[in-house]
């Protein structure tokens, strides 16, 4: 928050401006606030869908092997199903490289990996592979919602919730509750004051009243919504996929968008979105909310948001379009035969910025095995070397175009073992506050339907995704 | 709970046997025996009044079986509590029943008949959940209940049940297939149904239990496209695999033209240069030649109901949800035309970015689609690049991707990927990687030699299982031209001193010995080396040993006769039997002796023969024919419940089958009705912009559309169609409502169906059945006639504050109005009246003549005229300037059919509001056509709005069979355009009702001078206006026409022109006037500028200035609307 407020007057004086320049439709323009709120991204909302007996059973696996949860849709599978799974976790050495979908005698065992657990399905006949992954994947995010995060301690302190909640998600294979705003009035996410409070009156987390939301054909919303204070925040941020070769020439780069919405208004509120360059989202996805027509004919998005947080539309802008890199690469890494070592030496500058300070950066490293430790020194930043996972990781922080940032020093090796012929690749981290790399820009917002004035905030932030430096 | 400890792994499967067995066995440990007193207690709380405890103890025991523990010895204890008050308990009960039910059968019937019960709850909700815990409870007694169940929830009226019971359809089917028919009947009739809660559902019911019976789709096909996009996302993906099936059997292959043009695989197989292949190919080429003829004979025509399935998934492909594109994009690879499957590569590529699961399902995919059309996926070559950072599975399959879009103008940087790719420290992915790039140096000739030598150069690399793989891939890459390549032989000849790795040296002694003419000095060294390690090799390279040594035998018996003899010797008491075997089979084969029979003389054909080169095949090649997507293809096996993808007919069936009658339309309900209109517009139209399905969950830029709506009956159909159908999903009772309604229509229906066939042509017949839809709004036309009936009572009626001459301008008006079309209209309704009273033409009648007119007494645009007249001199105040309001629109509130008799209709009287001066006025007209009279009618339920209001009119007592009465009520809208929703309440009935504004009735006027006037606009700009150009029509463009169709649409008073002598700017010119109106919103007063300013031909330019946008945004869009038709 205290990093954005800086920011703050720019953007309100740009947004009036666009609102001047594009007033003959009408709108509200309010000040744009900056929000610096927290990331919503690990709160992303649940969705629960409807399947024909696609999900027979559902085993949660912690990262030991161990299974901490069963839950049956159908007749009770034996657990002893999972020891094919096990079988191929052993084979696959990390847990990534499990292969998501098994087959067994009598059964398909489809997986996913998410927070250190598997979450494992049991299927019996014939269904898209990618239904049953994308289900579990909201399972997943259901309990991210409703918990803060998806681990097994949390799973087990919450057990009788995570069981309300599958039992709601699936009956028999086939859901019920849809949507997150629907399942929060059914079942309420745990709190500590209603905890406490429930502990002494014998409450319950289970919602008095039904559920209208799901008869309502905006499910996403739920009904009646009230606020004191109506605010609608978006976070459009942006991932740059890349990969630089030795050389420092592009070999193929990628930008990732997403815009996150945290929206808090009253009533029914009808939103428009509208941008600055839409002619550069040609790839989207969206919410369910969005009406496509009104995208496909205006460029616009046009949509009732659900209420609180949700991801309102990603988008993938390939590596056809130019994308610029913020930052370059000198490296050299070189590994000698004689006295096993090796030297290492990288400097980080800025490149395409845009104006704007590159935070945040980080480089890490995945060392070949024979290198023992390093002993380096930064002229920004710490470093730190693991010796058993073999990751150099690089904390640099702020990016000063004036002093460039420089790791150097020598790697000592394990003697008597061949030297690694290959470099490892640098894979960087990086944070750009205010910037959309792409060059995305949300020009207004308008609200229909509500009279009230509710506060709007867009946040731009252009972060590396897979940023890799070949070496 | 220490479950932890006391949990084992190994009973926890079959736990129903072990674990009540702790109870018998106390000495099994201290845990177990605490655990069996754990149930005790748990029993006692269970049995305990306090709520507290037993919610406790389901808490425990829930969490027990959620741990894979036994619980089913507390049955009886917990099924007791299945009807407890607490719903928290409830729920958890109803898990607990579902869980162990099976194994307890007797005991679960005890609870049965609380679900009964709760089956016949007026509460949607709770029927539907009755319905989901009782279809889930196996126990194969209530069978016959279920099925009851099924059948009545189906034709329920909360289509949130009737989604129940098509969920409940498959699971009673998995605990007694012999329901089978029954349910068929059942998902017949659901699959009709018109709701997109209830499609996605059904459909899945459809397939699990009747995939075969494909005719059922028929009818609904068209329907199933239209409300796809509306449809939640899992019952898209259901959707959409169902229709590609049906699609295949029903429509003709649309590349049946194209299909000489094939793309991908006929480009590597000239490579093989077998004779095998060519002779294939040739066959593939007349096939393809006799399939070309016969498309040229008949010219390939795309059914439109193929094309419309194709135009509704498309936009699915921006799903966020991975499963619907992926659904989406198997439907187009296997049902588009070869030109249109390209767009999907795009979202693809998307899917990319998700989790690695979904990464790994969508490139298995991929790649089988990239053998086949390789160009659609080309353009996107770098987004398959790898990463150090992708796990393994990943990395090899996009390696298989890349090779599959390698071709000779690409194949130089794929190369250079994948050099980088060798160094990695994944040995996996290297040794992928070198057989990647073994098939791009098959599949590619130009890059043969250049492969061949990066590769031998990998030989030298220090990692042996590189070496190795080369070594493999090489083996493969030689034998296609051997002679050529003698010193790579030579070179890994050599290579058998060092290399290890038991395949690699297979590899080898295969290769020389294979061509060991080409190698002849070093092909018996080796073997000699061989030998002396022989007993120390592996079996597979023992074996290529005892091959190598035949071979060399066979072609060079000089040299290593002795040799060979040692080998095969030392291979004779070889452990394993399969070396034993070779050896001597061998020796028998070649060494001649005199028992030797027929076949040594063949030896040397059968060991030298010349073998076909080994073709380097994409594991996905003919995937295919898996349907895409699923997971029997990425599995490359049929998985149980597999539904092949059919062949495209040779000849498209029926296409008539699909057609949904004429009188289908009119027996639907209202609202599916529109939904049917909406079907069809795509077919005309493909600009449908706004007014598309997507727009059904709107509500604000609907009334946009709705205002707009007078331009074509068709787009306010559709507009109010989406809010219909809102409304209809929230309530039961309205759908009650339109069932009758419905049957009601299937009566006439049948009485006059040339009549309905009719009307798909007439115009004036195509607005009666708008209007038969329209519940809130009535067509231009319509309302138009309305207009008269209206100005005609009115003026008989005007107040005496209207002035003469007003009148007589009315009067006027009116004559020139009412002449055209609704004569006829009128005519044929009366006869029909006669026959039949509720017939529906009887709408456009108009009501019987003795009745109460409303009381359309303009008196706030009156007396803003007024006090025009006394601010403007005689010669400015011409008849045209006072504003003419005598077009109210009416609206239609609640239809006579729907209402039982009961019509209401209502307008906008434009009146102040006594009681609450920030109140819209509504003057409602209620008139009983039913023959009995109607009590009691009130206003109840207002759901509003934030902020909004109502003022209810009092409670008319009675209304006598015939009669009409009206009523006025106060609505504050809060300046917005949302509705207010009501119930109308009879002594016998209730109707939801909803009054939508238009925007226009959101103020009311003020007087203004032209310098106020201008003097407010100055501070009203910027974002505050909005201004557009127009061109007037013809008609509309004397000052008259401009006045009166602006304050028809809004509102407002005009501003007299001229008047004010301070007024700085010249006066315009006579011929290019400037209208200017004035007026506020009803509840904030905010100040509503509008400003008419014509130009030469027609041109004007319209400028609104008001500081809640959103009124002006619309404000402008009506005004324009009213000048331009």
């Amino acid at each position: 928050m205290n990093q954005s407020q800086g920011f703050f007057k720019d953007i309100q004086i740009s947004c009036l401006v666009v609102g001047w320049l594009l007033s003959n439709t009408a709108s509200i323009i309010l000040s744009f606030r900056v929000w610096g709120g927290q990331s919503m991204t690990d709160s992303a909302p649940s969705w629960f869908f409807y399947s024909a007996e696609m999900i027979h059973s559902l085993f949660l696996i912690n990262h030991l092997g161990d299974i901490f949860l069963e839950k049956h849709w159908k007749s009770v599978i034996s657990r002893s199903v999972c020891d094919y799974f096990f079988e191929a976790r052993e084979k696959a050495v990390d847990p990534e490289n499990v292969p998501p979908v098994l087959q067994t005698p009598h059964h398909y065992l489809i997986s996913i990996y998410r927070g250190k657990l598997f979450f494992l399905s049991v299927i019996q006949t014939e269904v898209p592979p990618l239904f049953v992954i994308e289900f579990l994947h909201r399972v997943a995010d259901t309990f991210q919602d409703y918990f803060g995060e998806c681990s097994e301690s949390v799973i087990t302190d919450n057990l009788v919730i995570v069981y309300e909640l599958l039992e709601e998600m699936l009956d028999n294979g086939f859901p019920l509750a849809t949507e997150s705003n629907v399942l929060k009035e059914m079942i309420r996410p745990p709190n500590i004051l209603r905890s406490v409070v429930n502990t002494l009156t014998g409450g319950s987390n289970v919602g008095e009243t039904l559920p209208q939301g799901q008869l309502s054909n905006i499910p996403w919303r739920r009904a009646g919504v009230k606020y004191a204070n109506n605010e609608a925040y978006f976070d459009v941020t942006e991932e740059i996929d890349a990969i630089v070769d030795k050389s420092g020439t592009t070999v193929s780069a990628e930008i990732q968008g997403v815009i996150e919405a945290c929206v808090k208004l009253s009533g029914m509120p009808d939103l428009t979105m509208s941008f600055m360059n839409p002619r550069l989202l040609d790839d989207v996805s969206f919410h369910p909310c969005v009406r496509f027509r009104r995208w496909e004919s205006e460029r616009v998005l046009s949509f009732i948001p659900p209420d609180g947080n949700f991801t309102l539309m990603t988008y993938h802008i390939s590596s056809q379009n130019l994308v610029a890199i913020p930052v370059y690469v000198k490296q050299s890494i070189n590994f000698f035969e004689a006295g096993s070592c090796g030297r290492l030496d990288i400097t980080i500058g800025p490149k395409q910025t845009m104006g704007k300070t590159v935070e945040d950066l980080k480089v890490t490293i995945h060392m070949p095995k024979a290198v023992l430790n390093a002993n380096l020194t930064a002229t920004q930043g710490n470093y730190t070397y693991d010796c058993t996972t073999k990751m150099l990781v690089w904390d640099i922080g702020k990016l000063n175009p004036q002093k460039l940032p420089n790791l150097r020093g020598s790697l000592s090796m394990q003697t008597g073992v061949p030297n690694p012929e290959e470099n490892p690749s640098l894979n960087i981290d990086l944070k750009i506050q205010q910037l959309a790399i792409s060059g995305l820009k949300v020009s207004r917002l308008d609200m229909y339907g509500e009279k009230y004035k509710p506060f709007k905030g867009v946040k731009y932030v252009t972060k590396a995704g897979k940023f890799q430096v070949r070496t | 709970m220490s479950a932890s400890s006391a949990f084992n792994d190994e009973k926890g499967g079959s736990s129903s046997v072990g674990e009540p067995e702790y109870g018998h066995d106390p000495a099994s440990g201290g845990i177990f025996s605490s655990d069996y007193k754990r149930h005790d207690d748990l029993k006692e709380m269970l049995d305990s009044n306090k709520d507290s405890l037993k919610l406790e103890a389901m808490k425990r025991i829930v969490a027990m079986i959620a741990r894979g523990k036994n619980a089913s010895d507390l049955f009886p204890a917990v099924v007791k509590n299945v009807a407890c008050k607490n719903i928290e308990v409830k729920k958890l009960v109803y898990v607990y029943l579902v869980r162990y039910a099976e194994e307890q059968q007797d005991l679960a019937l005890l609870s049965i008949s609380t679900f009964q019960r709760g089956l016949k709850d007026p509460n949607q909700l709770i029927r539907a959940s009755a319905l989901r815990v009782l279809s889930s409870i196996r126990v194969t007694i209530i069978v016959p209940i279920m099925m009851l169940a099924i059948k009545e929830a189906a034709s329920d009226m909360s289509p949130y049940v009737r989604k129940t019971a098509a969920h409940a359809i498959p699971k009673l089917y998995s605990l007694d297939p012999e329901q089978k028919d029954q349910l068929i009947e059942v998902i017949e009739k659901l699959l009709a149904d018109k709701t997109t809660l209830v499609a996605g559902s059904v459909v899945m019911a459809f397939e699990e239990v009747c995939p075969e019976r494909i005719d059922l789709i028929h009818k609904n096909y068209r329907k199933l496209c239209n409300l796809l996009i509306d449809v939640e996302e899992w019952g898209q993906v259901v959707i959409i695999n169902m229709l590609t099936r049906y699609a295949r059997t029903q429509f003709l292959n649309p590349n049946i033209n194209e299909s000489l043009l094939e793309e991908g695989g006929s480009g590597d197989k000239t490579f093989y240069g077998s004779d095998e292949d060519e002779d294939e190919d040739e066959e593939e080429k007349e096939k393809k030649a006799e399939v070309a003829a016969m498309a040229k004979r008949k010219p390939y025509v795309m059914d439109p109901d193929h094309r419309l399935l194709l135009r509704n998934t498309k936009p699915l492909l921006q799903s966020r949800n991975a499963a619907v594109v992926m659904a989406v994009a198997q439907l187009y690879f296997h049902l588009a035309p070869k030109a249109e499957v390209g767009v999907i590569a795009k979202a693809l590529v998307r899917l990319l970015r998700s989790h690695s699961e979904v990464q790994y399902v969508v490139l298995q995919n991929v790649a089988t689609m990239s053998i086949k059309r390789r160009g659609m996926f080309e353009p996107y070559l770098k987004s398959f690049y790898i990463r150090s950072t992708d796990p393994t599975q990943i990395k090899v399959l996009k390696l298989e991707v890349l090779t599959n879009l390698a071709n000779e103008t690409n194949i130089s940087t794929i190369l250079r990927e994948f050099q980088t790719y060798i160094k990695s420290m994944d040995k996996d992915f290297v040794a992928a990687t070198i057989q990647a790039i073994g098939r791009c140096a098959t599949n590619i000739s130009e890059v043969r030699d250049t492969c061949l030598n990066g590769l031998v150069q990998l030989l030298s690399n220090r990692d042996e299982l590189v070496v190795a793989e080369s070594v493999v891939v090489i083996k493969k890459l030689l034998q296609m031209q051997p002679e050529k390549h003698s010193d790579i032989i030579k070179h890994m000849a050599k290579l058998t001193d060092n290399i290890q790795v038991p395949m690699a040296r297979a590899s080898i002694l295969w290769l020389i010995g294979e061509y060991c003419e080409h190698v002849p000095k070093i092909a018996p060294d080796v073997l000699r080396k061989m030998a002396k390690s022989f007993t120390n090799e592996e079996d597979i390279v023992k074996l290529q040993i005892i091959n190598l040594a035949a071979k060399l035998y066979l072609t060079n018996s000089k040299q290593t006769k002795l040799l060979t003899q040692y080998v095969l010797n030392l291979a004779k008491y070889d452990q394993n039997y399969d070396i034993r075997d070779r050896a001597r089979f061998i020796r028998q084969l070649i060494v001649p002796t005199e028992k030797s029979g027929a076949l040594s003389k063949y030896a040397k054909k059968l060991f030298l023969a010349l073998k076909p080169a080994p073709v380097l095949e994409s594991p996905f090649k003919d995937r295919d024919h898996f349907q895409l997507g699923s997971l029997s293809h990425l599995l490359n096996a049929k998985a149980g419940g597999y539904q092949e993808l059919p062949d495209w007919p040779e000849a498209a069936p029926d296409p008539s089958v699909r057609n949904v009658e004429v009188p289908e339309w009119t027996k639907c309900s209202s609202r599916e009705k529109r939904k049917e209109k909406k079907v069809e517009k795509p077919f005309y139209t493909d600009s449908e912009g706004e007014s598309g399905p997507t727009e059904s969950a709107d509500s604000e830029s609907d009334s946009a559309t709705g205002s707009e709506s007078s331009s074509g009956s068709e787009e306010s159909g559709s507009g109010s169609e989406s809010e219909e159908s809102k409304e209809a999903s929230e309530s039961e009772e309205e759908e009650e409502e339109e069932e009758e309604e419905e049957k009601k229509k299937k009566k006439k229906d049948l009485k006059k169906p040339v009549q309905e066939s009719e009307s798909e042509q007439s115009s004036e017949e195509e607005e009666r059945k708008h209007q038969r839809k329209s519940k809130p709004r009535k067509s231009e036309s319509e309302s138009e006639s309305d207009e008269d009936e209206e100005s005609e009572s009115e003026s008989s009626q005007s107040e005496s504050e209207d002035s003469e001459s007003e009148a007589e301008v009315k009067k006027k008006k009116k004559l020139a109005e009412s002449k055209p079309p609704p004569k006829p209209v009128k005519k044929e309704s009366k006869k029909e009246k006669k026959e039949m009273s509720l017939l529906d033409l009887d709408d456009f009648e108009p009501a019987p003549s003795p009745q109460v007119t409303p009381v359309n007494t303009f008196l706030s645009n009156s007396l803003v005229t007024d006090l025009e007249g006394l601010s403007l001199s005689d010669s400015v105040l011409s008849p045209a300037t006072i504003a003419p309001s005598s077009t109210l629109k009416s609206y239609e509130l609640l239809h006579r059919i729907t209402g039982e008799g009961l019509s209401v209709e209502y307008c906008f009287s434009r009146q102040p509001f006594s009681p609450d001066a920030n109140m819209v006025a509504v003057q409602m007209q209620f008139t009983n056509n039913a023959s009995s009279d109607t009590k009691n009618l009130h206003i109840e339920d207002v759901k509003l709005q934030s902020g909004m209001r109502v003022k209810e009119f009092p409670e008319i007592e009675l209304l006598p069979a015939g009669e009409t009465a009206t009523a006025v009520m106060g609505i504050d809208f809060c300046d917005s355009t949302q509705a207010a929703n009501f119930q109308l309440c009879t002594h016998t009935r209730k109707f939801f009702v909803s009054i939508q504004p238009p925007v226009g009735e959101l103020m009311r006027p003020v007087f203004l001078t032209e310098n106020e006037f201008k003097k407010e606009q100055g501070q009203l700009m910027g974002m505050n206006e909005i201004t557009e150009k127009l061109t007037l029509d013809v008609k509309c463009r004397n000052e008259h026409t401009i006045v009166q169709r602006v304050t028809t649409a809004a509102n407002l008073s005009r501003v007299p022109c001229g008047s004010d002598k301070e007024c700085s700017p010249p006066l315009p010119p006579p011929d290019h006037p400037v209208h200017r109106f004035a007026g506020r919103t009803v509840t904030s007063g905010s100040l509503v500028l509008v400003t008419v300013a014509t130009k030469e031909e027609g041109a004007a330019q319209l400028t609104v200035n008001c500081e809640k946008m959103v009124i002006g945004t619309m404000l402008v869009k009506d005004i324009l609307q009213a000048l331009t038709q």
